[in-house]
């Protein structure tokens, strides 16, 4: 008791209680605190926001960010000469902003023949804000949910049995764009369908899903989702194979072939061959015995 | 003019040279010729570039002994480490002695430039004129000359055996024409594919059939008549209909089918519209120009793209070439519902798919739907 | 100051150049054989032939020892690959795989690259050296085309040579189709549409090839016996033959000092150039095996069996297909149709007349060359490229000719690195064909013709010292030494004016078509100086050097450079 009197000594001088002093100082603590959880602004990781709130911040993040391009409603812009700004996204659904934004497509650095990818601009929350805002303006695909897309959620023997399918899949829907090692290809017009191998599994589902930009869809209805993590696991299967033969010389086929096999391979005899030929070292000195 | 006589003919060369020839230059010795120091160390480098050689050849017995092959052997930087020790030891075993061999040659190797005479390249003339005597000796002994009758037939019926060569290869195949009349298989000949009326369109790959209600607009499905997963009209067909083997290949280079569901508005074809089903378009997936399969859709534009050569094809337009190296558009196929609601198709295809033959009647696409009305009102007994 | 000549071999001579002690034993050996097969006789002529030294003569060699490479592996892998399109279901090693229907060859190769040791770099090295093989052949034709080394009496070589290159192709394409890969099984279905685009028999001959329908089940074994016995004979064959000739006209040789039209100045083929071939051999055979092993090519697991309803982007024929391929994108989509027949100008025209164009004109360079000139010599010393400047020009243009149409062929891979429009792309190559090789032409031969003058003038005015002398009156200049007797003598050795006999003119006065050619072909032409500039400008130096030298404090012949005396005594800037 004497210590406690002690430091709060002065707070309970003037009071009848000793114990005063501490609780005084514990409701103090109490009250700030209190004040504080109730008036501070929430921070945005509070999973308890509503759909709802997280559409109206999504609407306002949408303002500065979209509108200019995708009008005030998402109804999308048509220029003066009747040149499409930017399509409407009215239907486009969650999952195809959470694409074009997770990957930094959007909002698109400059006009050109198609988006490219680059670091996103927004963060993970944002992008779901924008989603949610895009989602209410008409319903469209969602999010995928890590148990459609994330091929480590198969045990071993499904895997194997996935990447089979997904394989026969990939090389019937997808290799004609985007090449047998997912290296990307060419589409008319300056289009090109981008590399696959550096893209993230969900990123990979979300296009599927939404065909951004020239992709087609390929929506539920004609890929399924069983059949849509079948392939992202034959995909994730290519990235982890080990190159058996050796460098894989870009993965492009017979042309960087070629290349390779003028630049080093003839190159390299080329070179054998002057070396073969050329003069070794002279000596000043003669031979002896024999005249010059 | 610089003349070689040796006895019979000289050689027709000559190159005008303006200035007298100041003959080969003076030998200077290489280090190992004068120096036995450098020629024993030359000795040296030589025998280790052997010595080189023959342990990678030992390392590349033990790497073939030891090191696994194949998709679950170990790697060294994320390559294959069996192709790599291999592809290494047998390289060096090869490059080392190649090089100590012509380490030897230029350091070694007697190194004096020395001349040879060259011969003409034509034979003398005496050479010539006694094969010319031989030859006319021969012949007119054989009296090929005097003979006109035996030469003649001679010539006839060697010159016939060749037919023997020739015609032995008709069996290499049938012609088109044998495989349409015989069908040995279901859709048999160029002109024909397994597609028939009713039949269901179903996604390739799993072979599970299609409702228009599955497909979003801009939804691309590559597609296969059901009877490449052994189904006619939803029901499994019996165990000797089964395509399997060279047929199912055969069918499927020609059968396989790209739907494109579109907003009804963007066709612009009236055939294309009356052959689609709510905005759902059928096309043959062979190319017209070699016969490459395409599915490379631009989606906004539908406009379908060959990667092999990058012909281009309008899908709202009857599949109108409108880039790259394909002469013809490509076939459509007529769509319609069945009564359980899956996409199927009217008929075969109008008229022949794949890339332009000879033979091939071709026309446009109004001529072809014309004929193809013509002819499944026939069919139908309208 | 020349070589001790009782040791030089006379032609084909009578007698040894050395003379040899054998072993015994080996002695022993050498009777035995010689009683039943009498080689001596081909022994004396050829165990010391001489060979002249040059790298740019080695680049056949690196073609021939490919071919070797690609017999000695090629072997190997028929060890184990199944020539057969049954179709079976894969169960191997390749999980990605299992379960799949393929062809017994695809899943042989599948074996062959996973579960045989050694079986993938056998695959590899084989499909590298057959690589190497092709463009060892080209860049030695061009060597031989630049140098004028397809002149009389070489003419047929030449066209053994185009002959070689050609099957050469043809053996490349049906080799890596074998595997039946999705990737070479687009192009054999390429092959069957172009086919099929030939009027009249074009359908028969697809069938006949396919023994019925695309694609059928006997496409694989035919093409296996073409690629393993039928070219290989004929390449064997047409090899023996190059090497034949080569060995019975004598290698061409630079001109130099002591090096003539009638002499070959080298080294004997033993041992000096057994041992630069045969070292050369096993340096190709281990550049092989070294490129097999770190460097994947063809990884036929990543195709996929081939199916015709799948297909990659970057669909390529390997390179040296590449330029009928790309005749073929940029070609316009022209088709014909008449009374019931289609013709496919846009097949039939860049795949099938095209390379029977271009090989045709190949085949006949030599002997249209020697219709234009005229010339009925034999030719054994080399040109340099720039003193034959049409010849030349004319090779550069058909070999950017030959760029356009592969650049063609990588046309969307073009687009996609470069991030630009495959449309504008094609739209510039249909351009490019016509306009890049004509000015290729026009620049090269400018450029031989001015390089033509430089020797001209440095034989005039001797080469640039690097030494900048000052005039009393404050002007700077070079100081020009004359080049050496060697030099000069090498620069000159080369032929004055049109060389060939001159066409007649024809009844009316005017001059032939072939006249007129000729004209154009040496027009320009820059010629040697005479004797008498080259006495003058000779004349002309010396007396420079003699001014200069009275300046410099001693006396200047200007030879310093030249060989004529060592330079260590010389004091070259004044100084004593």
């Amino acid at each position: 008791m004497r210590l406690l009197n002690r430091s709060v000594g002065r707070l309970s001088r003037h009071r009848r209680r000793p114990l005063a002093g501490v609780v005084l100082l514990l409701v103090a603590l109490a009250l700030t605190g209190g004040l504080y959880a109730v008036f501070s602004p929430s921070s945005s990781a509070e999973s308890d926001q509503t759909q709802a709130e997280k559409a109206a911040q999504g609407r306002q993040l949408f303002l500065v960010g979209c509108a200019s391009c995708h009008g005030q409603n998402g109804e999308g812009l048509k220029a003066q000469d009747g040149k499409l700004l930017g399509p409407s996204l009215i239907g486009v659904g969650a999952a195809a902003v959470d694409f074009q934004v997770g990957t930094g497509r959007m909002p698109m650095a400059q006009p050109g023949a198609q988006v490219q990818k680059k670091r996103p601009t927004y963060d993970q929350d944002d992008i779901d804000k924008l989603a949610a805002y895009v989602a209410s303006l008409g319903p469209g695909p969602s999010v995928p949910t890590k148990n459609q897309y994330d091929p480590s959620t198969y045990t071993d023997a499904q895997r194997k049995q996935a990447v089979t399918l997904g394989g026969q899949i990939f090389l019937t829907n997808c290799t004609a764009c985007h090449n047998f090692t997912g290296e990307g290809g060419a589409m008319p017009r300056g289009g090109y369908a981008p590399k696959l191998l550096d893209t993230k599994p969900k990123y990979i589902y979300e296009a599927m899903l939404t065909g951004p930009q020239s992709m087609d869809t390929f929506s539920n209805g004609n890929i399924s989702p069983q059949e849509k993590k079948a392939v992202i696991a034959y995909v994730e299967s290519m990235k982890n194979q080990p190159g058996y033969g050796g460098f894989s010389l870009g993965g492009l086929g017979p042309v960087s072939e070629g290349l390779f096999a003028w630049v080093v391979g003839l190159g390299i005899l080329v070179g054998f061959a002057v070396w073969i030929a050329a003069h070794t070292t002279r000596s000043s000195k003669k031979k002896k015995g024999l005249e010059a | 003019m610089s003349e070689v006589h040796d006895g019979s003919h000289e050689i027709e060369a000559h190159t005008d040279a303006l200035l007298p020839d100041p003959g080969l230059p003076e030998h200077t010795w290489r280090p190992t010729d004068v120096d036995p120091k450098a020629e024993k160390r030359a000795e040296r480098q030589v025998a280790t570039l052997f010595g080189l050689s023959a342990l990678c050849t030992v390392l590349f017995v033990v790497s073939y002994v030891t090191i696994r092959t194949g998709v679950n052997g170990p790697t060294i930087l994320g390559w294959g480490a069996s192709n790599v020790t291999l592809g290494l030891t047998l390289g060096g075993a090869l490059l080392f002695i190649g090089i100590g061999v012509i380490q030897w040659a230029r350091k070694l190797m007697a190194d004096v430039e020395m001349v040879e005479l060259r011969h003409p390249a034509s034979s003398s003339e005496e050479d010539r004129s006694m094969t010319v005597a031989a030859l006319q000796a021969g012949l007119e002994e054989s009296g090929i000359g005097r003979r006109p009758l035996i030469r003649n037939t001679l010539i006839g019926s060697v010159a016939l055996l060749g037919v023997p060569a020739v015609v032995m290869l008709k069996d290499l195949g049938p012609t088109n024409k044998d495989v349409t009349e015989s069908a040995p298989y279901p859709g048999a000949g160029l002109e024909h594919t397994v597609w028939r009326s009713q039949m269901r369109v179903v996604r390739d790959v799993v072979g599970t059939p299609i409702r228009p209600g599955d497909l979003e607009i801009g939804d691309l499905v590559n597609a296969e008549p059901e009877i490449i997963f052994g189904k006619n009209k939803g029901v499994p067909v019996p165990e000797d209909q089964v395509l399997e083997g060279a047929d199912l290949q055969i069918a499927k280079s020609k059968a396989a089918t790209v739907l494109l569901r579109m907003d009804p508005d963007d066709i612009v074809n009236d055939v294309t519209r009356n052959w689609s089903v709510n905005g759902i378009v059928a096309y043959s997936k062979i190319c017209t120009h070699v016969g490459c399969p395409i599915s490379l859709n631009e989606r906004t534009t539908h406009h379908l793209l060959c990667p092999c050569h990058q012909s281009t094809f309008d899908l709202a337009d009857g599949g109108k070439v409108i880039f790259g190296p394909a002469g013809r558009h490509l076939p459509q196929l007529p769509l319609t519902v069945d009564d359980e609601g899956f996409l199927v198709a009217q008929g075969d295809y109008p008229e022949p798919v794949g890339p332009s033959y000879w033979e091939r009647n071709t026309y446009s696409l109004e001529q072809v739907a014309k004929n193809y009305a013509t002819k499944t009102g026939e069919e139908t007994g309208q | 100051m020349s070589v001790d000549t009782s040791k030089v071999a006379s032609s084909n001579g009578t007698n040894a150049a050395t003379t040899t002690t054998k072993s015994s034993r080996l002695g022993a050996l050498a009777s035995w054989s010689d009683e039943r097969l009498g080689l001596a006789a081909m022994g004396k002529k050829n165990l010391r032939k001489i060979f002249p030294d040059h790298w740019s003569f080695m680049l056949g060699e690196i073609a021939l020892w490919s071919f070797v490479v690609l017999l000695l592996s090629g072997v190997f892998l028929t060890l184990w690959f199944k020539p057969s399109m049954s179709e079976i279901s894969y169960q191997g090693s390749y999980a990605p795989l299992r379960g799949v229907e393929m062809s017994d060859a695809y899943a042989s190769a599948l074996h062959i690259s996973f579960e045989v040791r050694g079986g993938l770099l056998m695959r590899q090295m084989h499909h590298w050296a057959a690589m190497l093989f092709i463009s060892a052949m080209m860049i030695h034709l061009l060597r031989v085309f630049f140098t004028g080394a397809h002149r009389k009496p070489r003419e047929l070589n030449w066209v053994i040579g185009s002959l070689l290159l050609l099957l050469g192709t043809l053996e490349g394409f049906t080799g890596y189709s074998l595997p039946d890969d999705l990737l070479s099984g687009t192009g054999v279905r390429a092959a069957d549409g172009f086919m099929k685009s030939i009027p009249i028999v074009g359908t028969y001959i697809s069938f006949f090839l396919f023994g019925g329908e695309f694609p059928g089940d006997s496409i694989i074994p035919r093409l296996y016996v073409i690629h393993v016995l039928l070219i290989p004979g004929l390449l064997l064959a047409l090899i023996a033959a190059h090497m034949l000739l080569l060995v019975y006209h004598k290698h061409t040789q630079w001109p130099g000092p002591g090096r003539s039209e009638t002499n070959v100045v080298g080294f004997p083929m033993l041992p000096v150039y057994a041992a630069k071939a045969g070292g050369f051999f096993f340096i190709t055979f281990g550049v092989s095996a070294l490129m097999g092993g770190i460097l994947s090519i063809n990884p036929v697991w990543k195709f996929g069996p081939y199916d015709p309803t799948k297909v990659t982007a970057g669909s390529q024929p390997d390179w040296y297909m590449g330029w009928p391929d790309g005749a073929l994108r940029i070609m316009p989509g022209w088709e014909s149709h008449f009374w019931g027949s289609t013709w496919s100008w846009n097949i039939f025209l860049p795949v099938i007349v095209l390379p029977g164009l271009l090989f045709t004109v190949l085949l006949l360079l030599p002997f249209l060359e020697a219709w234009i000139t005229g010339d009925k010599r034999e030719h054994h010393l080399l040109q340099r490229p720039r003193n034959a400047p049409t010849r030349t020009a004319t090779m550069v243009a058909l070999m950017t000719l030959y760029a356009c149409f592969w650049l063609a062929g990588g046309n969307d891979l073009i687009a996609t690195k470069l991030h630009s429009s495959i449309n504008n792309i094609t739209y510039a190559l249909r351009a490019l064909v016509f306009v890049a090789p004509c000015v290729a032409f026009w620049v090269t031969r400018r450029w031989c013709i001015s390089l033509q003058r430089h020797d001209n003038e440095t034989l005039l005015h001797g080469y640039e010292t690097g030494i900048i002398m000052r005039s009393p009156e404050g002007g700077y200049s070079e100081r020009h030494l004359p080049l050496s007797e060697a030099q000069a003598y090498t620069l000159t050795v080369r032929d004055r004016g049109r060389v060939g006999e001159e066409d007649e003119l024809k009844p009316n006065g005017r001059p032939t078509l072939r006249s007129r050619i000729r004209t154009l072909y040496f027009d320009d032409d820059v010629q040697k100086p005479t004797i008498q500039e080259l006495e003058e400008a000779r004349a002309h130096a010396e007396h420079e050097a003699h001014a200069v030298a009275t300046l410099e404090g001693h006396s200047a012949d200007g030879h310093q450079f030249d060989g004529h005396h060592l330079t260590e005594d010389e004091p070259l800037r004044g100084e004593d």
